[in-house]
C-alpha cells in the first residue's frame, strides 16, 4: 500500500470522484489554477477544466447556497470553505437550508452537498484561522459531520461523502495535512460514514477523539504505555453526526473510564454529548469521572506562541489527563 | 486614469493645496511603511516570524486618504493591508513589529490576534478580525452613531475589491445610502483576491459601478497617485460632513508581492505583469514628483532614508527582546465587568 499525506488522501479522493462522477464538481475561493491555499485541489482544474473546478466570489454564503441548488438540481457538489472560521457567512444556508430540505420537503427534495473545510489550530492562526466549528453543526439533525484523522479514512470517507444522497459536512485538520501520513489501499474502496473505529486497544481508560486530537492521543497513548504501563484504548470518532454510539458504549463497558479530547473550547463542545450519552446509557460501567480534555472557554485560539500552546491540548496534556484517570 | 504600463504616469496634483512639509511628511509615511513592510518580509525570510501579510504597493491611496481625514477624530477601520494608513494615523513600526513577533506589550490586540489585525482605541481605530468585509456594516453603524448625535465626523472603511462580493459589503453600503451616512469606503481594487482575478469576482468592470445601486456617489482614483486619492478623500469627507451621505471610492492599485507570506503568485499570474504594474510604484511616482517640484533632493532622501532605517532598526530589536506574552494571559477579556453602580435592587 503506498505511504501518503492526508492532503494528497483528499485531493485523491476528489480526482476519482471528479473521473467516477459527471456531476461532479468543485467550486470555493482560491480552488482553480491556484489549487486551493492548502493545496488540496491541485491540479485538478487543469485535469478536468474549468467547468469542473469553479473559483467562486469571495463569498461564502453563495458557495454553499449556489452548491445547494446545483444539487437539489442533481448535481453532485464538492464546496470547499477556505477556512473553517469563515464557514459562518454560509451558517444560514448550511443550517436552515441545506439541513432541514430533506425533512421539511416530506422526503422529496435531498441535497447531496459536501462542504469541506480544514479545521483546527496550533498553526499560528490566531481567533480566525484555527476555529473548530464541528459542534455547531454536529448538533443540528439533517447534517452528516466527519472528520477523518488518517490519509485511509480521508480517502474513503470523502468518497463516502461525495456519495451520499445527505449534506455531509467534512472537516479536516489542517494541521496534520502534511504532518499525518498513513498508507492508503490502491485501487477503489470507501470507508462508510458511520461507524467509529478503536484504533488501539486497551483495558485501563477509553480515549474519545477525532481529527488532529485522535493524531496526538495516539502519540499519548503509547507514551503512557511505555512510562506507566497504562493501556489506553483509543476510539477515533470519524463520524461525529450521526454517531455511533455502539462503539462509543462498548468501549466505555470494557474500560469504564473516558477521556474525551477535543481541541473546541469545552463548554458544550463535542464531548459534552459523549459525556451525556456515557453517563447515561453506561452509568452501570462507570468507574471514574468522565473527563474532558479541551481548549479553555475563552473566545478564540489566540495568536502569539506562548497563548497558543496554552490554549492547545497536545500529547503532554493527553498524556497527563490519561495518568490522572488512570489513577482515579 | 492612465493605463499604460509602459510609462511611469506621473502625480495629478490638480485642486491640491498642500505646503511643501505637508508633501514631504506624506512621502516620509509612504517610505516608512514601505521600508517597515519590506523589512517585515526579511524577517519572515530569515524565520524569525510566522507570517507577514504585505501593504507593498497600496501606499498612495493609504496614504493619501489617511491625511484627508482627522486622526483620532474620525473613525477607521481599516483592512489588514491598511499599515501605511495606520502608521500615517499614528501607529508605530514598534507597534507593529511587536505583533509581527507576537510579543507581550502588543498593542492592538496583546498579541491575541495575528499581525495586521489593526485596532487602537485611542486612535479611533476599531479592531479588526479577519473575516473579510465585516467591518463594512459596523462603519456604516458608526456613521449612523456620528449622524444620529449630530457630529461632523466621518466614518472610513477599506477592503478588497474580492472581498466585496460579500453581503456583508452590500448590506452596509445599503444602509449608508438608505440613510445617508457620513461614510467613506474605499476599496483598494488589486485585482486579485489571493488567486482569483477580479473578472470572476464580479461581472462588471469596476467596483464603483456599483455605487448607483447603493445611491452613494461612486468615484473612480489612481489607486498609486497619493495626491489624486488624498483629493478624492477630502472631497468624500466634505459630503459626509455636509450631509451629502456616503461615497464610494475604488482605488485602482496592485499588489506586487504575494498575497501573503504563505502565497506563492507564481501558481496564478505571470512575472511580466507584476513587472509592469512595479513601473507604476506609488512611491517612486511620488518621489519622482517631489524631486521635479524641488520639495525634495537626493539629500533629504537619503537622511528620511536613515531615519526609517533607524527607526525600524529599534523597533525590531525591542520587539525581539521582549517576553512572550504569560501563557494565562490567553484567558483574559472574556467579558468586560459590569458596571455595579447600574444595579437597581428590587
Ligand atoms: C469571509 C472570509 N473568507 C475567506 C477569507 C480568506 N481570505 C483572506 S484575504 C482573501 C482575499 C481577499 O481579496 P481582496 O478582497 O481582493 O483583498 P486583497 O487581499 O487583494 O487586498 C481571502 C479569500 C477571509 N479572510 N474571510
Ligand atoms: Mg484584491
Amino acid at each position: 500500500m503506498p505511504e501518503m499525506t492526508l492532503i494528497d488522501a483528499i485531493r485523491e479522493a476528489m480526482d476519482e470522484e471528479l473521473a467516477r462522477d459527471e456531476r461532479v464538481f468543485i467550486t470555493g475561493e482560491d480552488v482553480g489554477p491556484r489549487g486551493g491555499v492548502f493545496r488540496a485541489t491541485m491540479g485538478l482544474y487543469d485535469k478536468y477544466g474549468p467547468d469542473r473546478v469553479i473559483d467562486s466570489p469571495l463569498a461564502e454564503l453563495s458557495i454553499v447556497g449556489i452548491g445547494i441548488g446545483a444539487a437539489l438540481a442533481g448535481m453532485r457538489p464538492i464546496c470547499e470553505i477556505q477556512f473553517a472560521d469563515f464557514i459562518h457567512p454560509a451558517f444560514n444556508q448550511i443550517i436552515s437550508e441545506a439541513a432541514r430540505m430533506y425533512y421539511r420537503s416530506n422526503g422529496e427534495w435531498t441535497v447531496p452537498l459536501v462542504i469541506r473545510s480544514p479545521y483546527g489550530g496550533g498553526i499560528g492562526g490566531g481567533l480566525y484561522h484555527s476555529q473548530s466549528v464541528e459542534a455547531f453543526f454536529a448538533h443540528v439533525p439533517g447534517l452528516k459531520v466527519v472528520i477523518p484523522a488518517t490519509p485511509r479514512d480521508a480517502k474513503g470517507l470523502l468518497k463516502s461523502a461525495v456519495r451520499d444522497p445527505n449534506p455531509v459536512l467534512f472537516f479536516e485538520p489542517k494541521k496534520g495535512y502534511r504532518l499525518i501520513r498513513g498508507e492508503v489501499p490502491e485501487g477503489e474502496y470507501t470507508v462508510p460514514i458511520g461507524p467509529a473505529n478503536v484504533t488501539r486497544e486497551g483495558d485501563d481508560l477509553t480515549v474519545y477523539a477525532y481529527g488532529m486530537m485522535h493524531y496526538y492521543t495516539l502519540q499519548a497513548a503509547e507514551q503512557v504505555a511505555a512510562q506507566d504501563g497504562i493501556q489506553c484504548e483509543v476510539v477515533d470518532i470519524r463520524t461525529l453526526a450521526p454517531l455511533d454510539r455502539e462503539t462509543v458504549l462498548g468501549s466505555f463497558r470494557k474500560t469504564g473510564k473516558a477521556l474525551i479530547v477535543y481541541e473546541d473550547n469545552r463548554f458544550l463542545g463535542y464531548g459534552a454529548e459523549i459525556a451525556a450519552i456515557l453517563s447515561d446509557e453506561g452509568f452501570e460501567y462507570m468507574d471514574g469521572p468522565i473527563r474532558r480534555l479541551a481548549g479553555p472557554d475563552v473566545p478564540g485560539v489566540p495568536f502569539a506562541h506562548s497563548m497558543e500552546r496554552f490554549f492547545m491540548p497536545g500529547v503532554e496534556k493527553i498524556a497527563d489527563a490519561i495518568r490522572e484517570l488512570a489513577a482515579y | 486614469m492612465a493605463t499604460d504600463l509602459e510609462t511611469r504616469p506621473g502625480i495629478d496634483d490638480s485642486g491640491v493645496q498642500l505646503e511643501a512639509a505637508t508633501l514631504r511628511e506624506m512621502y516620509w509615511q509612504m517610505l516608512r511603511a514601505r521600508r517597515t513592510d519590506e523589512r517585515a518580509w526579511v524577517l519572515h525570510r530569515q524565520g524569525k516570524i510566522a507570517f507577514h501579510i504585505s501593504g507593498i504597493g497600496h501606499e498612495a491611496i493609504q496614504v493619501g486618504a489617511a491625511f484627508a481625514l482627522r486622526p483620532g477624530y474620525d473613525y477607521a477601520l481599516p483592512y489588514y493591508r491598511d499599515l501605511a494608513f495606520n502608521l500615517a494615523w499614528g501607529y508605530t513600526p514598534h507597534d507593529f513589529m511587536l505583533a509581527l513577533f507576537g510579543r507581550e506589550g502588543e498593542p492592538t490586540s496583546g498579541a491575541r490576534q495575528m499581525p495586521s489585525h489593526w485596532g487602537t482605541r485611542s486612535l479611533n481605530i476599531i479592531s479588526q478580525s479577519s473575516p473579510v468585509a465585516t467591518q463594512v456594516p459596523q462603519a456604516a453603524g458608526v456613521a449612523l452613531a456620528i449622524k444620529l448625535r449630530g457630529e461632523d465626523r466621518v466614518a472610513y472603511t477599506s477592503l478588497g475589491e474580492g472581498s466585496t462580493s460579500q453581503g456583508d459589503f452590500y448590506e452596509g453600503m445599503n444602509w449608508a445610502g438608505v440613510h445617508k451616512l457620513p461614510l467613506i469606503c474605499v476599496v483598494e481594487n488589486n485585482i486579485y483576491a489571493i488567486s482569483v482575478p477580479v473578472h470572476l469576482q464580479m461581472a462588471v468592470p469596476n467596483v464603483a459601478d456599483r455605487a448607483p445601486m447603493f445611491g452613494v456617489e461612486g468615484v473612480i482614483v489612481d489607486g498609486n497617485d497619493v495626491l489624486a486619492c488624498y483629493r478624492v478623500v477630502k472631497e468624500a469627507a466634505e459630503r459626509a460632513r455636509s450631509g451629502g451621505g456616503a461615497t464610494l471610492i475604488e482605488a485602482k492599485t496592485y499588489r506586487p508581492t504575494p498575497h501573503s507570506s504563505d502565497d506563492d503568485d507564481r501558481t496564478y499570474r505571470p512575472r511580466e505583469e507584476v513587472e509592469q504594474w512595479k513601473k507604476r510604484d506609488p512611491l517612486a511616482r511620488f518621489q519622482a514628483y517631489l524631486l521635479e517640484a524641488g520639495i525634495l533632493d537626493e539629500q533629504a532622501i537619503a537622511d528620511y532614508e536613515a531615519r526609517a532605517r533607524e527607526e525600524i532598526d529599534r523597533a525590531q530589536a525591542a520587539a525581539e527582546a521582549a517576553p512572550f506574552p504569560p501563557p494565562e494571559a490567553a484567558l483574559g477579556d472574556v467579558f468586560a465587568p459590569v458596571d455595579e453602580t447600574l444595579r437597581a435592587e428590587e
